[in-house]
């Protein structure tokens, strides 16, 4: 397994208060986002252990993407992940966010 | 809102399972409730480790509830995985809820853990009977793509009330494992039908290893399990020695046959070669009176 970390600043924090959230599956070609709240962090830190190893260029362009379109602070993202492939990746990314930030369930 | 119970995952099956919003996750994905094993072999490892446990309401009944998911490593049972579903049973008889319902779906014990896999197994199914001794009925439901076989077979039989649908299977060995064993010849493990007909719902219902057949949908699962939780009932020496009867008689009646369409002809259903293709009300209502159980 190879463990990744990406850190991005200059967010907006999340309206109010929200729970954990988790999406996908860890099961070949996909993944597990979980999304929390984080106290002491202002940023929105990423953790990634993927059992892919060697493509840090790409996990830090696809968490790049996300950051683009959803700009958020203040939360842990932790990812488990089974081979995925970038457009999965960002189709969880963007499900987790939805369930963590949107109004309803995903 | 996605209806089939085969197509959800293992957290929306319990989501839409259990009464809207009564949920409440014990060491939920936060908890990071890893395998040590799989960390220890470099292996990806999921934040529930393949298994959702919590307590609920269905049909406003107390329960506590497991949900395996098929999708981390084929729902295959670990140390922790394992623990939490004993725990899960441990806990019903000490807070007296109404029942314990297990959506299982899984290939057995997880090799990669070894003897840790087998012990959690085996703890699962003292687990279960205890609880049954203690009145509190234990249910399962089995509808996944990935069947439930291994020492989970012997779970899933130990419950009071086995509910499936015709897509679930149930056996010991899976249809590959029988077919690296034994050969082709005795088990073709690519024969979709020859595998459906021997560890599909369908017969497991007829034969009565499960109790109650359902079409794969998520609110008929739920409405066959909180009947099953209603009806109750405890596991007693009168019981145990009923079970023990009815397959003895089974045994005695199939054990000669080759093929379950043989059995089915045996137990005079009309048109067994039809059985496959029949509808799961229809079957029910044909073949209700015919069954081993």
């Amino acid at each position: 397994m190879e463990r990744l970390a990406f850190r991005f600043d200059g967010g907006v924090p999340a309206a109010s208060a929200r729970q954990p959230c988790i999406v996908g599956v860890v099961a070949s070609g996909n993944l597990e986002v979980l999304i929390e709240p984080s106290a002491s962090d202002s940023a929105c830190a990423i953790e990634i252990n993927t059992a892919a190893h060697g493509f840090r260029a790409t996990w830090q362009a696809v968490m790049a993407d996300f950051f683009a379109r959803h700009p958020i602070a203040g939360v842990r993202i932790s990812i488990n992940d089974a081979g995925a492939t970038p457009a999965i990746v960002s189709l969880r990314l963007d499900q987790a966010f939805e369930a963590y930030a949107g109004d309803g369930a995903p | 809102m996605m209806q089939s119970y085969y197509e959800a995952t293992a957290r929306e099956r319990l989501a839409a399972i259990v009464d809207a919003g009564s949920l409440r996750e014990i060491l939920p994905p936060p908890a990071r409730t890893l395998s040590p094993h799989l960390m220890a072999l470099d292996l990806p490892t999921a934040f529930d480790d393949g298994v959702i446990i919590g307590s609920a309401t269905l049909a406003g009944l107390p329960i506590l509830a497991a949900a395996q998911e098929g999708g981390f490593m084929g729902g295959a049972v670990g140390e922790v995985h394992g623990a939490k579903i004993a725990g899960l049973l441990a806990r019903a008889v000490a807070t007296r809820v109404a029942g314990v319902v297990l959506l299982l779906e899984t290939g057995g014990v997880r090799l990669q853990e070894a003897n840790a896999g087998l012990i959690a197994v085996s703890e699962i199914i003292r687990a279960i009977c205890a609880t049954r001794v203690a009145g509190i009925p234990v249910v399962a439901a089995i509808g996944g793509q990935y069947g439930c076989f291994g020492g989970m077979g012997i779970a899933a039989s130990c419950c009071g009330t086995v509910v499936m649908s015709e897509e679930g299977r149930l056996g010991l060995s899976g249809p590959e494992v029988i077919e690296t064993a034994h050969g082709v010849d005795e088990f073709d493990s690519r024969d979709r039908a020859l595998v459906w007909r021997t560890v599909g719902g369908k017969h497991r219902y007829l034969l009565g290893d499960a109790q109650v057949l359902v079409d794969d949908r998520l609110d008929a699962f739920r409405d066959a399990l909180a009947a099953a939780l209603r009806a109750g009932g405890r596991l007693d020496l009168a019981a145990l020695e009923r079970e023990h009867a009815m397959l003895a008689r089974r045994l005695d009646a199939y054990g000669t046959c080759r093929d379950a369409e043989e059995i089915w002809r045996a137990m005079g259903i009309e048109a067994p070669q039809d059985v496959p293709m029949l509808p799961t009300d229809v079957l029910v209502a044909a073949c209700k009176s015919r069954r081993a159980a």
